[in-house]
C-alpha cells in the first residue's frame, strides 16, 4: 500500500470542480479508498473503450494500421474490436458513407447500448470530403451524434490516436448527475441534409433496395 | 471434394503424446485415407431453407458487401451478393474534372493499390494525349506498381488470415506495410492516398538516398514472405480451411471473366504484364505463377509467389533506374519550372493555360488495362476535345471476380463462405465506385 494518491489525467479546465484523487490510506491490515464516483466510473470507461469499427473505405485501412503492431491501439485499452454493435462503446466511422449506407450506420448506432460515443474518422465521414455529389452523405453528424471529428484524408494513425485521447478526456468530464448528457442528440432539423429518424427506419426495412434509398437524398 | 492431393503437414497437432508433447501426424487431404474436408452433408434432412444476411457491416466482407445466403442446414443453396453500398459517383465526378484533377479520385477507388491506380490512369491519359514518357519515369512507375502490388497483397494476406482464424500474419504484414508507407511518404508525401502521377510524368522525382531505403526493403522483405510461407503453407488448420473450396475450372474462370490471381489460380496463365505489356514489362525477368486446382489454397499460393516475383522486379528496377528527366518536355501537359514561368513570356502562357484550362487531348477514345493486384484494371476514356473527359469508365477487376461468388460458394458450408469471399480479394471502393 505504498500508493497514497494518484493524480488523475482529466483536462486541466476541469480542475475547478474539486480535487479529484484517489486516496488510499492503510489502517491496520485494511486499506480503504475514497474517490468521487464520477471519477472512478469515467476512469474505468475511458480506459476500456471497445471500438465498433464501421470501416467502409480508405480510412478503414488506416484504422487497421492503427490497430496493428506499430501503433497498437491496445495501449489505450482498445484492442478488443467489437464487430457486433451490442457489445461496443465507441462507433468509429472510418470512410465515406453514401446514402445507401445511411440507414445501416443509423441502425448500428441505435443497437449500441448506452453509454456510447462516436468518432468520425476522416474528411468523408465528417463532411462528405471530396465527394460533394448526389451519392454521399455530407457528414455523418446528419445521421448520428458525433463526439470527435478526426480530420485527414485519410488521417494518419497518430491523428486517430489523438482523436481517441480527446474522446477519453471528454469522457473524464462527464457527470452522472447530468441526465441530458446521454440524451440522443437529434441532428439539427433545420439542416438541408436532415433526415427524420422515421424516414431512416422506413428505408432500412427489412431489405431496402436502392430505389427506395435514393429518396432519402435531399 | 474432388481434389486429391497429399500435403505434408508440419503443424498438425491432433493430440498430446504421453510426454505431453504435441503429436505430429501427417494429414492427407481429400483422399480416402485422409480427413474428409468440407463434405456437404447429405440432404436427407429436408427442412425449410433459411435466409441469412451477412453484411454490409461485417468484418469478413472486407468492406460493405452484403451477401444474402439461402441455407439448407449449414449448406449454402443460393448466394445473392448485393453491391452498391459504397457508390460514390467516381465516374460522374470525373466528367467534371480535368485529367490531372481526376488522379486524387483514383487513389480512393481501389484504396489498397492507390499508387498503382495513379499509374494506370496516367498511362491511359497519356495514350489519349499521344505522349511518350521518359525512361526514368517508366522505371519509377514500375517501382510504384510493384510496391503497391506488395502492399495490396499484404492487406489481403492479413485480413484473410484474420477471417480464417490466424492473427499473427496480420501483424507481420502490417509491419511490412509500414515500411512501404514510409517509402511512399518519403517519395510523394502521403502514406495511403498518394496522387503520385501526373499526365506526362510524376508529381515528384524520388528524393536522394530513397533507393537505399528501397534496397533495404527489398533485402528484408523476403524474410517476411518466408515466415508467412512457413507459418501457413503447411499448416494443418490453414490447409484444412482452404483446400478444395470455391473451385473454379479454367473454362469457368474464363467464362466468368475472372482475371488476376483468381484466374491464374485456375490454371490460366493470363497476366496483362506479359500478354499486353506496358511500361516495358516485357524487358523484366519475372515469372507468372499459375495454380492447378483453382481453389482458395491455390489462390493463396499464387499471391505469395507474386510477392516474391514483385521483389524480383523491384531488384531489377533498382539496377536499371536511369538518370535523366522524369517529366516529358512537353509544355502542353507539364507545368514549366517556376523560374521560367516568372521570367519568360512563353512559359507564363503555358503555365496559365495549363492551370486555368488544363491540358486538352485530341478527340477520341482509348482503353488502357494494367495488371492490378486484383486483376485486369482498365480505364476507358472518351474525349470530345475539351480538357475534361466526356466519359471516364473504370473496369474494376474485383467487381467481375465477385460475380463468381454465387458459383463458388454453392454447396459449401456457411463457414467456408467467409474463406471463399476472402480469397477473391475484393475492394468495395472499386466495385461500387
Amino acid at each position: 500500500m505504498g500508493l497514497t494518491s494518484i493524480p488523475h489525467s482529466a483536462s486541466p479546465e476541469n480542475a475547478s470542480s474539486g480535487p479529484e484523487i484517489i486516496s488510499i490510506e492503510p489502517k491496520g491490515g485494511d486499506g480503504w479508498v475514497t474517490t468521487r464516483l464520477d471519477f472512478l466510473v469515467n476512469w474505468g470507461r475511458s480506459n476500456s473503450l471497445w471500438p465498433m469499427p464501421f470501416g467502409t473505405a480508405c480510412c478503414a485501412i488506416e484504422f487497421m494500421a492503427t490497430a496493428a503492431s506499430k501503433f497498437d491501439l491496445a495501449r489505450f485499452g482498445m484492442e478488443r474490436m467489437s464487430f457486433s454493435p451490442r457489445q461496443a462503446d465507441v462507433l468509429i466511422c472510418a470512410g465515406r458513407v453514401p446514402f445507401k449506407l445511411a440507414p445501416i450506420i443509423r441502425r448500428i448506432w441505435q443497437q449500441m447500448p448506452q453509454p456510447k460515443w462516436a468518432i468520425s474518422m476522416g474528411a468523408c465521414a465528417s463532411t462528405g470530403g471530396m465527394f460533394d455529389n448526389y451519392a454521399v452523405v455530407q457528414g455523418i453528424d446528419t445521421i448520428i451524434p458525433v463526439d470527435v471529428y478526426v480530420p485527414g484524408c485519410p488521417p494518419r494513425p497518430e491523428g486517430l490516436i489523438y482523436g481517441i485521447m480527446m474522446l477519453q478526456k471528454k469522457i473524464m468530464t462527464e457527470r452522472m448527475s447530468n441526465k441530458s448528457i446521454r440524451d440522443e442528440m437529434e441532428p439539427d432539423p433545420s439542416s438541408k441534409l436532415y433526415i427524420p429518424a422515421s424516414r431512416i427506419d422506413e428505408i432500412s426495412e427489412p431489405f431496402g433496395n436502392s430505389v427506395h434509398q435514393t429518396r432519402s437524398a435531399p | 471434394m474432388a481434389t486429391k492431393r497429399t500435403i505434408e503437414v508440419e503443424l498438425s497437432t491432433s493430440g498430446l503424446t504421453r510426454d505431453g508433447k504435441p503429436q505430429r501426424v501427417p494429414l492427407v487431404t481429400g483422399g480416402d485415407t485422409g480427413v474428409a474436408l468440407a463434405e456437404p452433408p447429405s440432404l436427407e434432412l429436408d427442412g425449410e431453407h433459411m435466409l441469412i444476411n451477412i453484411g454490409p457491416q461485417h468484418p469478413a466482407t472486407h468492406g460493405v458487401l452484403r451477401l444474402v445466403l439461402e441455407l439448407d442446414g449449414e449448406t449454402v443453396v443460393r448466394c445473392i451478393p448485393h453491391v452498391g453500398y459504397l457508390h460514390c459517383g467516381f465516374e460522374k465526378i470525373g466528367e467534371y474534372r480535368q485529367y490531372n484533377q481526376i488522379i486524387p479520385w483514383t487513389d480512393r477507388e481501389d484504396y489498397l493499390n492507390s499508387i498503382g491506380n495513379n499509374v494506370a490512369f496516367a498511362l491511359g491519359a497519356e495514350r489519349l494525349f499521344g505522349i511518350e514518357i521518359t525512361e526514368r519515369c517508366k522505371v519509377l512507375r514500375v517501382i510504384a506498381m510493384e510496391l503497391s502490388r506488395i502492399a495490396s497483397h499484404l492487406v489481403w494476406l492479413g485480413t484473410t488470415c484474420i477471417d480464417i482464424g490466424a492473427f499473427t500474419p496480420f501483424l507481420w504484414s502490417f509491419q511490412e506495410r509500414e515500411n512501404i508507407y514510409n517509402l511512399l511518404e518519403g517519395w510523394v508525401g502521403a502514406r495511403l492516398t498518394t496522387s503520385a502521377t501526373r499526365v506526362g510524368g510524376m508529381a515528384a522525382d524520388i528524393p536522394d538516398k530513397w533507393l537505399e531505403g528501397l534496397r533495404g526493403f527489398v533485402s528484408t522483405f523476403p524474410k517476411t514472405i518466408y515466415e508467412v510461407d512457413r507459418m501457413l503453407t503447411k499448416n494443418a488448420i490453414w490447409v484444412g480451411r482452404t483446400i478444395g473450396l470455391g473451385v473454379m475450372s479454367p473454362d469457368e474462370a474464363l467464362n466468368y471473366g475472372l482475371s488476376g490471381p483468381m484466374l491464374r489460380a485456375s490454371g490460366v496463365a493470363y497476366d496483362v504484364r506479359k500478354d499486353f505489356p506496358y511500361l516495358d514489362y516485357e524487358t523484366y525477368d519475372f515469372d507468372v505463377p499459375v495454380g492447378t486446382n483453382g481453389d482458395v489454397y491455390d489462390r493463396f499460393l499464387v499471391r505469395v509467389e507474386e510477392l516474391r516475383q514483385s521483389v524480383r522486379i523491384l531488384e531489377q528496377c533498382i539496377k536499371r533506374l536511369p538518370d535523366g528527366p522524369v517529366n516529358v518536355d512537353d509544355p502542353r501537359v507539364i507545368l514549366p519550372p517556376k523560374h521560367k514561368a516568372t521570367s519568360e513570356m512563353e512559359s507564363m502562357i503555358h503555365h496559365f493555360k495549363n492551370v486555368m484550362e488544363g491540358p486538352r487531348p485530341p478527340v477520341g477514345e482509348c482503353y488502357v488495362a494494367v495488371e492490378s493486384p486484383k486483376g485486369e484494371k482498365g480505364y476507358y476514356f472518351v474525349s470530345d476535345g475539351t480538357s475534361k473527359p466526356a466519359r471516364w469508365r473504370i473496369r474494376p477487376p474485383s467487381f467481375v471476380n465477385l460475380s463468381a461468388i454465387p458459383k463458388m460458394v454453392e454447396g459449401h458450408l456457411l463457414s467456408d463462405v467467409i474463406a471463399i469471399n476472402a480469397s477473391i480479394d475484393i475492394v468495395m471502393g472499386e466495385i461500387d465506385r
